[in-house]
């Protein structure tokens, strides 16, 4: 099928590419773009995008979809209809499944449930070692081969820390790239919320920051001594932007993610107990919130993902502590990080770089970008539309946001999926 | 922009009245002293003895200790019984939730027996709250103990304590020692000596067991007895609550006392009429010296006797609001809805 997408205002960040033209998809791929149809192009359908915005379909580092297993709410079927919903046409998947991804079966299931929903591409993430336990090393080497592009713990720690550097050594030697998330469980403390102003008033077991950076010191160290391709995903306070700051400026092959609602909220959204605003890591200080968006816009911070965790009503509905930690974000992930644009701290450009061109280059796939050639997932948005995120309305089977209510300007009007329409405003 | 919107006070009616009694965080200094006063109005001042009267009859009150307790359950207990209301006592953690039944079904079963009042202790911070949003506008929450988070009634029990043997808050310097990390007693106890007013808080104890951002809560700390203790006007010692530490916060308890333990020499250091006070149970010997307990500046026990009649004060007003409420929409629905 071959499709022309008119007059939009096509922005792709890889190819320094901001103006006003015409996109021509074939076969599922991106043939050209400009004001001149290409020779032989018949087009089967014409959309007329005038005053909108096209964009390449974001590219999620983190999402949980609820398959295989029942740790969390929904099915690939069901979470990327919610992430095309939300501009996302690729998501990468943490192990924490059940199975947890430590074979190659558990990783090809996951792609084919998610070539049967046809909705987005779906990357697993392979575990690091089996059943996320921390002892023994997966079979890393068949987890790439079963189509995982990255390995990682998901929440899970490696306590041992000659397991870990085993760990980096044998991925480093398969060209893995590895996901790290910080933390380390006894300063955790079983803790649930910052270790700050608010957790000290409401009496909540806190998580100090270091908790976060004690770990991630080890993990740098490591990582410099095994030459691994290290994300280090999820980072929440001040201090750790300065570390991955400095060990970038040593030449370290890192790169590190934020989860967007980190961005947003602070220690003082927990201040009455909402257990949707529970999420791991916690919400830290209002200056470590400032910390981690000016690392995005002087670039220190590579990626924004949604940490995408749906939870079923019953895992919020409990006292903050016994509540479940996660937020459902893919039909948020986009809408706040234009959230920044408009708060003036990136610009639009910086923005799609975030969520599109950059954790498709952290990952290693063709995805990303509006290139000839590439497979043509994109975005179109109406930049003048304004919305109310209505948690009841969200197709992800998961509804567990503290964003009900907000009003966001700029509404994913359709998006596109290997050159088909797998989403459009008002048709769900 | 639309952040979110700060939630309307859970604890107060439409006409800022008590509704639910949470905690101290977000009343304001009239409630309290209409706490206080109440209660003044429950003790018979010949006799000390409390009479029972009928303010709560017909009224069905259930009290869910979803943890253990003695003093609170049974101080609780008498004040309803004295108000003349049905009580239930369940004890939550041997029955439904450990079959597996969700906190909310719990709730929910249990007010459709027709209670107009949950009693509620729960090892979770912010447990009053949860219930509270969840129960039938008809219904109201007190909250017993939550977590590290608040145990609002202890607090003004105390606060009737220290008003009726110094007369006033105001002017008065108190320091509380011991686990403040662990204690929802201390937090609420610091709330309300602010909000009333009180010249000087101070907390006195090792780093390990003071909370990260102690100045958040307008309290000035000391890590020596001598020091805390100089020139104040009440002692509040509190318990070591062993079963909430996790980690080694303290070499033993023989250490805790010999640095931390309220002996005869450190009162000394306090004003000469300093008033000690204890939430209880007391751990003789490790948090506090038997010869203080039991001398004539303790005020242990007169503080279980006046917690009957702050309950009950609190108890009362907040059904006594609620009429109040039901009546005015009953001659005015337009202007109280």
């Amino acid at each position: 099928m071959n499709l022309i997408i008119q007059q939009a205002r096509i922005i792709d960040p890889s190819q320094q590419l901001d103006r006003q033209t015409n996109l021509y998809i074939s076969r599922g791929h991106v043939m050209a773009i400009g004001d001149q149809t290409p020779d032989g192009f018949v087009a089967d359908q014409v959309i007329d995008a005038k005053g909108k915005w096209l964009i390449p379909g974001l590219v999620d580092m983190r999402a949980r979809l609820g398959e295989p297993g029942k740790n969390f709410a929904g099915s690939i079927a069901s979470e990327t209809k919610a992430a095309v919903a939300g501009g996302i046409t690729s998501l990468c998947c943490p192990p924490d499944t059940d199975p947890v991804a430590d074979t190659q079966a558990v990783a090809e299931l996951i792609q084919r449930r998610a070539r049967q929903a046809a909705t987005a591409f779906v990357l697993p993430t392979g575990a690091l070692t089996k059943g996320l336990e921390g002892k023994l090393l997966s079979n890393m080497h068949s987890l790439k081969q079963g189509g995982c592009v990255a390995l990682s713990q998901a929440n899970q720690p490696v306590e041992n820390p000659l397991v870990m550097k085993n760990a980096l050594d044998y991925a480093a030697s398969q060209d893995l790239l590895v996901i790290l998330r910080c933390e380390d469980q006894e300063l955790k403390n079983q803790g649930v919320a910052h270790a700050g102003m608010v957790s000290t008033r409401l009496g909540l077991p806190s998580i100090p920051t270091s908790a976060e950076t004690i770990a991630l010191a080890r993990d740098l160290i490591l990582v410099e001594e095994s030459g691994v391709r290290a994300h280090f995903s999820q980072i929440s306070c001040a201090r750790s932007v300065e570390m991955i700051a400095q060990a970038k400026q040593r030449g370290l092959p890192i790169t590190c993610d934020v989860a967007i609602h980190q961005l947003h909220l602070t220690e003082m959204d927990v201040m009455d107990f909402d257990a949707y605003t529970h999420v791991s890591p916690p919400f830290r200080s209002q200056a470590d919130r400032d910390a981690l968006r000016m690392a995005i816009k002087t670039g220190i911070i590579d990626a924004i993902v949604s940490d995408h965790t749906p939870l079923g009503r019953d895992d919020k509905a409990l006292p903050f502590g016994e509540s479940t930690p996660g937020i459902s974000g893919l039909e948020t992930l986009l809408a706040l990080t234009l959230r920044l644009v408009e708060d003036q701290l990136i610009d639009l450009s910086q923005a799609i770089k975030l969520i599109c061109q950059q954790p498709a280059s952290i990952l290693g796939i063709h995805a990303g970008c509006l290139q000839v050639g590439y497979s043509a997932d994109c975005v179109l948005i109406d930049p003048e539309r304004y919305w109310t995120l209505d948690r009841t309305q969200m197709l992800s089977a998961g509804k567990n946001t503290p964003f009900n209510g907000w009003e966001f300007n700029g509404q994913v009007e359709m998006t596109l999926f290997q050159g088909r329409p797998v989403y459009k405003v008002n048709e769900v | 922009m639309s952040p979110r919107l700060s939630s309307p006070n859970l604890q107060l009616n439409e006409q800022g009245k008590l509704k639910h009694f949470l905690s101290l965080e977000g009343l304001k200094p009239h409630h309290l002293t209409e706490i206080l006063d109440t209660a003044e109005s429950f003790i018979n001042p010949q006799t000390q003895e409390i009479k029972k009267v009928p303010l709560l009859r017909g009224k069905t009150i259930m009290n869910l200790f979803f943890e253990p307790s003695t003093r609170t359950l049974t101080t609780f207990e008498i004040a309803e019984k004295r108000l003349s209301a049905d009580v239930m006592n369940l004890n939550i953690s041997t029955s439904a939730t450990k079959k597996g039944e969700s906190l909310l079904d719990t709730l929910w079963n249990l007010q459709s027996m027709q209670a107009d009042m949950f009693v509620i202790r729960h090892a979770e911070s912010g447990a009053a709250h949860f219930f509270a949003r969840h129960v039938a506008p008809h219904v109201h929450v007190l909250n017993a103990g939550d977590g590290q988070h608040a145990h609002p009634t202890q607090a003004m029990l105390d606060m009737f304590t220290i008003r009726k043997l110094k007369g006033d808050i105001f002017d008065l310097k108190v320091a509380i020692v011991g686990d403040i990390l662990h204690s929802r007693v201390a937090r609420s106890q610091i709330q309300a000596l602010s909000m009333l007013e009180a010249r000087e808080i101070r907390v006195i104890g090792p780093k390990t067991l003071i909370p990260p951002f102690p100045e958040s809560l307008g309290v000035h700390v000391y890590h020596d007895m001598k020091s805390g203790l100089d020139d104040v006007d009440v002692v509040i010692m509190l318990r070591l609550q062993s079963e909430r530490m996790k980690g080694a916060l303290l070499p033993s308890e023989k250490e805790y006392f010999n640095l931390y333990g309220l002996t005869e020499q450190r009162l000394a250091y306090a004003k000469p009429d300093a008033l000690v006070m204890h939430p209880g149970p007391i751990n003789r010997g490790v948090e506090i010296d038997s010869a203080v307990a039991d001398g004539p500046q303790s005020v242990i026990l007169q503080q279980v006797t006046y917690g009957i009649a702050v309950r009950m004060a609190v108890m009362a007003i907040i059904m006594s609001n609620a009429a109040q409420l039901a009546q005015a929409e009953q001659e005015n629905p337009e202007e109280t809805r």
